[in-house]
């Protein structure tokens, strides 16, 4: 694969997703949650605790992270990096913004789920 | 036969001389009590607080109704007495109310005192001494505007600063050229002087003022050297006096003040006289300790002791204005005999004085540090002789002995005797002992088994200090004190300042209350939350994002993230149709599990979060609505079957329950909150473990509260009895109300009961009717908005996007 090739895929407008809330995204087996902050930052993590699977798209939203609902694991969205003592770390995607469209790079993810 | 005791006035003094007698003995006296003010007994010194908008009135009252029922006390308010007559022993009120005495207590404390100059009886001319002064500057600071506070003393300068706390111009006028000038030397005069005016409030000394204008209202103040001061609202703070009318009417010797003995006995010796309308030996007081002290002197007397006797005593006195220390006691004036140590530093802004006087301490003035005021203060009352440590005695307790300063080291350098609690006369050896004896670890318990730090507040930081030090780590102050990470205030400073500032939404609260990150975090946007549905039920608009999953989708999460669903059962009761229903839904949607729930109805397991609409909308044509088992609200009304089945039953129980449940459910609570109904003793339903229960017994029914059986087991206290299904409903809706405004977030009502007492609890629910009516309608309005099945809108549409991926991706699109 090439580095330089980027494959962004549209999944909807920034209007889908709540402030402070998340949506999923299903692409196969693997469910993808696309996160909008307070300041309409967006982030893609796979929808998975590092901690024991928790969906990390039920969570509350809180600045740059969420708290995972099952049991209180807080993630950056940014880096999917398990905060505080927890350590652990999500599959994080690629995703911008075309002015309200929302567009993610399947291809390309960092860290491990 | 009782005696008859009759009181005048209902201030700090005789309040606490009545709390003495009714403990030293309780049935002695058939007690009635006269007030002029319309209101219950309420700590006066905490009226700038109230001002400022750190308190609430309901905050500072010292016996609310329930303590009048409770010792069997008489209270008219707002009645003044405007007759004495000791020929026939009794006292007339201006109403007419007459009542006749064995022995009267005359307490009518102080007027201020308004200088007459032209204008002073102008509409916007206020003094400040009560409540009403307050409500109407409080009512003035609404339209912002200019204040004018003539007098720079004690109670000027609290008033200064509360009006400019609520956002007024404020200027200060003082006669002399130093404020505060009875209780401050030059120096920390100035000091003062120069803090107030940095912090907006304009200070003009030697200003004689020589009238006050308006047409109709005030509009200025003009001075005698002919500076004009526009003002809308004038404050009046020059001073009292004893408040002695009706005692010269009767015939009693008056002074200064009414004379007494030093038992506090008048010229007429049915007749006592105590607080600031009194005289002991030539002197009149006007601070709450030696007022304290007379009020021990009358219980002990009227409780038939007579060998207690009034001795004046030096008090110290503070500033109460957030921010500002300032410690002064004893006599500063210069003299030939005296010698003075100072100390000061310009840059933080200290200056601390000592007067001396054949190696003694007479005089003591601190000013931006005022830690060591009580060990100065002890030194001063014992009379130690300082010769042996005067070069360092200005540096403080910490000091002594060369180490390096601790601030704890100063409160363990006191001795047993230092006085802490100035207003109540609590030395420090009490504060421990109560301490170590009586297992005291927060704040508020010490306050409640010692009065320490509840009256003026100003000792808080000492007795926090004497608890660190006698409980060591175990104190934590910080475990009780704030909500999380985003901020430094407790779940009850959050809910008190949500309701006195009006804060409204989530953004509101963080922005005024000072949160320090942008949006919260998982602990707190919860609680919030929950604080401003409860507050204000018609105006907020419940936040779903600070809601926890279960809360959002109304279903229980479950480790493999599908979802659970509990539909209410009333009361436990079921039918074949409801069964059918569930059986179905079970069938269509391919459910791994069915089971009976702890809490007497059925769970449905494995749901996935895309079908949760289309289980509700089936479940919804049975009837059914959401169980709420995931809710921080009203969970399960669980009962037993009662008189029309069971031998034993003694009551409809099932249907109460069921009544319970249908008028409860939907409200938001701070933490889950269970209930169940037995129909006997025997108490199938487990109501003894709920956070509410009922046992009906023959006579009718007794209320039960804070149970638990989950995390900690406890049994609950029975609350009081009453004999009509109605009442039920009206206690244990109130009973609910009340933990809903006062519990804090994932607070249980048993946690909540001991935080604040049962007895609390049962005065307020049991004992006093319009407390609870107006707890009942609060809830009753609040339902309005709470009882709307979520699972019913969310089948119409609401929350659709929670419920539905946002895209679904081929597996090609992405390569
Ligand atoms: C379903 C049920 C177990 C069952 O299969 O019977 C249950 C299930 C859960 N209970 Fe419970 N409790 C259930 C009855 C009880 C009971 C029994 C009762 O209510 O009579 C208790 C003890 C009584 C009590 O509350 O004091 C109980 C004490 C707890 C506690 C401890 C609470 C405490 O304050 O100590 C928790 C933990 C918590 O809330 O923090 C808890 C928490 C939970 C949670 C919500 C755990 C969680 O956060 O996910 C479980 C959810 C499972 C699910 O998704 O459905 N559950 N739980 C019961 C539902 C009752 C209902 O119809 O609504
Ligand atoms: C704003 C403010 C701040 C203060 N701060 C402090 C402080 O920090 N430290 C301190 O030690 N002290 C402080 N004080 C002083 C302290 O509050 C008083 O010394 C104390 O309250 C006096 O108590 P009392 O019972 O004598 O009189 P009061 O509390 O004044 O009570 C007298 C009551 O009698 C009623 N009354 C009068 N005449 C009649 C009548 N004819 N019939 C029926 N009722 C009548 C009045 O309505 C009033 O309610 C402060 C006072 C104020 C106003
Ligand atoms: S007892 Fe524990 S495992 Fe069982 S339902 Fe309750 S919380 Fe879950
Ligand atoms: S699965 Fe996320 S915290 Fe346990």
């Amino acid at each position: 694969m090439n580095v330089m090739t980027q494959n962004w895929c549209s999944i909807g407008t920034i209007d889908d997703i709540p402030r402070r809330g998340a949506r999923c995204v299903k692409h196969g087996e693997m469910t993808i949650a696309i996160f909008r902050t307070a300041d309409d930052q967006i982030f893609a993590l796979e929808d998975k605790c590092p901690h024991k699977n928790g969906p990390l798209s039920q969570g509350i939203v809180h600045d740059g992270c969420v708290t995972c609902p099952l049991h209180n694991w807080v993630i950056s969205l940014e880096s999917g990096q398990a905060q505080g003592a927890d350590e652990g770390k999500t599959m994080v995607f690629p995703i911008k913004l075309d002015e309200k469209t929302i567009l993610i790079d399947l291809s390309k993810s960092s860290g491990t789920s | 036969m009782k005696q008859k005791l009759v009181v005048i006035g209902n201030g700090m003094a005789p309040g606490r001389a009545l709390e003495e007698l009714v403990e030293k003995s309780p049935d002695q006296y058939d007690i009635t009590i006269f007030n002029a003010e319309s209101r219950v007994n309420y700590d006066r010194i905490m009226l700038s607080p109230v001002l400022s908008g750190e308190k609430t009135f309901e905050e500072i009252i010292i016996h609310g109704d329930s303590w009048y029922i409770d010792n069997n006390i008489m209270l008219y308010k707002g009645h003044k007495v405007t007759e004495i007559d000791r020929e026939k022993k009794q006292v007339t009120s201006e109403h007419g109310q007459v009542a006749s005495y064995d022995k009267l207590i005359i307490a009518t404390g102080s007027l201020p005192f308004i200088i007459p100059v032209p204008g002073h009886k102008l509409p916007g001319v206020l003094s400040y001494r009560d409540l009403d002064d307050v409500t109407a500057m409080m009512l003035a600071a609404q339209s912002r505007g200019t204040a004018v506070v003539i007098g720079g003393g004690l109670l000027g300068l609290e008033a200064a600063a509360g009006l400019k706390e609520q956002g007024m111009d404020v200027t200060v006028l003082h006669l002399t050229p130093t404020l505060m000038d009875r209780q401050l030397d030059p120096a920390a005069g100035y000091l003062l002087e120069k803090e107030l005016t940095n912090r907006g409030i304009k200070v003009i000394t030697k200003a004689n003022t020589k009238e006050i204008v308006g047409n109709g209202k005030v509009e200025a103040v003009h001075l005698d050297d002919g500076t004009v001061i526009p003002a809308t609202l004038v404050v009046m703070a020059v001073g009292i006096r004893p408040n002695t009318g009706i005692a010269k009417d009767a015939g009693l010797e008056v002074g200064r003040g009414i004379v007494v003995s030093d038992q506090m006995v008048s010229s007429d010796p049915d007749i006592f006289s105590l607080g600031e309308c009194a005289e002991v030996a030539g002197e009149c007081f006007g601070l709450v300790a030696p007022l304290y002290q007379m009020a021990s002197v009358v219980a002990d007397n009227l409780a038939g002791g007579n060998d207690s006797k009034f001795a004046a005593q030096e008090t110290a006195t503070r500033l109460k204005v957030t921010g500002i220390n300032l410690y002064s006691a004893g006599d500063f004036a210069e003299g030939d005999d005296r010698e003075e140590i100072v100390l000061r530093d310009a840059t933080s802004g200290v200056y601390k004085r000592l007067v001396l006087k054949e190696n003694k301490i007479i005089g003591i003035v601190l000013y931006g540090e005022a830690a060591d005021g009580p060990w100065f203060f002890e030194m001063m009352k014992s009379e130690t002789d300082i010769s042996e440590m005067r070069d360092t005695l200005i540096f403080g307790a910490a000091f002594q002995g060369g180490d390096a300063l601790d601030p704890m080291a100063a409160v363990a350098a006191l001795p047993d005797e230092a006085e802490i609690c100035g207003c109540n006369g609590i030395c420090k050896s009490k504060i421990t002992t109560a301490i170590t004896e009586k297992g005291l670890t927060t704040l508020d318990e010490v306050r409640a088994h010692t009065k320490a730090s509840a009256s003026c507040g100003t000792c808080t930081g000492l007795v926090e200090q004497l608890l660190s030090l006698t409980l060591g780590d175990a104190y934590d102050p910080a475990a009780i004190t704030p909500m999380c990470g985003c901020t430094d205030l407790g779940h009850g400073d959050v809910r008190r300042l949500i309701k006195a500032k009006g804060l409204i939404t989530i953004p509101a609260v963080m922005q005024e209350l000072e949160w320090q990150t942008s949006c919260g975090c998982a602990k707190c946007r919860p609680a919030l939350n929950y604080y401003l549905v409860c507050d204000w039920p018609d105006r907020y608009a419940d936040d779903y994002q600070s809601r926890y999953i279960n809360e959002r989708v109304h279903a229980n999460i479950q480790k493999d993230g599908t979802y659970s669903v509990v539909p209410r059962m009333w009361g436990g009761v079921t039918s074949a149709d409801e069964l059918r229903a569930i059986a179905d839904v079970v069938d269509k949607f391919e459910l791994p599990l069915v089971k009976c729930t702890g809490g007497q109805r059925i769970d449905m397991f494995g749901i996935k979060k895309e079908d949760l609409p289309a289980v509700w909308a089936d479940l919804g044509k049975a009837g059914f609505v959401s169980g709420q088992a995931y809710a921080k609200g009203l969970r399960t009304v669980k009962t037993c079957v009662g008189t029309d089945w069971c031998r034993f039953g003694t009551q409809d129980s099932t249907g109460l329950g069921i009544k319970l449940e249908k008028f409860m459910w939907g409200s938001w609570t701070p933490a889950k909150l269970k209930l169940a109904v037995s129909g006997c003793p025997r108490n199938c339903s487990e109501a003894t473990c709920k956070d509410i229960g009922i046992i009906c017994v023959d006579s009718g029914f007794e209320i039960h509260v804070g149970g638990a059986a989950g995390l900690e087991i406890k049994g609950t206290e029975v609350l009081g009895n009453v004999s009509t299904e109605e009442e039920v409903l009206e206690y244990v809706v109130a009973l609910a109300q009340m933990y809903r405004e006062q519990g804090f977030y994932l607070e249980r009502i048993y946690k909540w009961m001991a935080r604040i007492g049962l007895e609390e609890i049962r005065s307020q629910i049991m004992h006093q009717p319009k407390r609870r009516k107006a707890y009942f309608d609060a809830f009753v309005f609040s339902q309005k908005f709470a009882q709307i099945d979520p699972w019913s809108e969310r089948v119409s549409g609401k929350d659709k996007h929670e419920f539905k991926p946002m895209a679904t991706l081929s597996l090609e699109a992405a390569e």
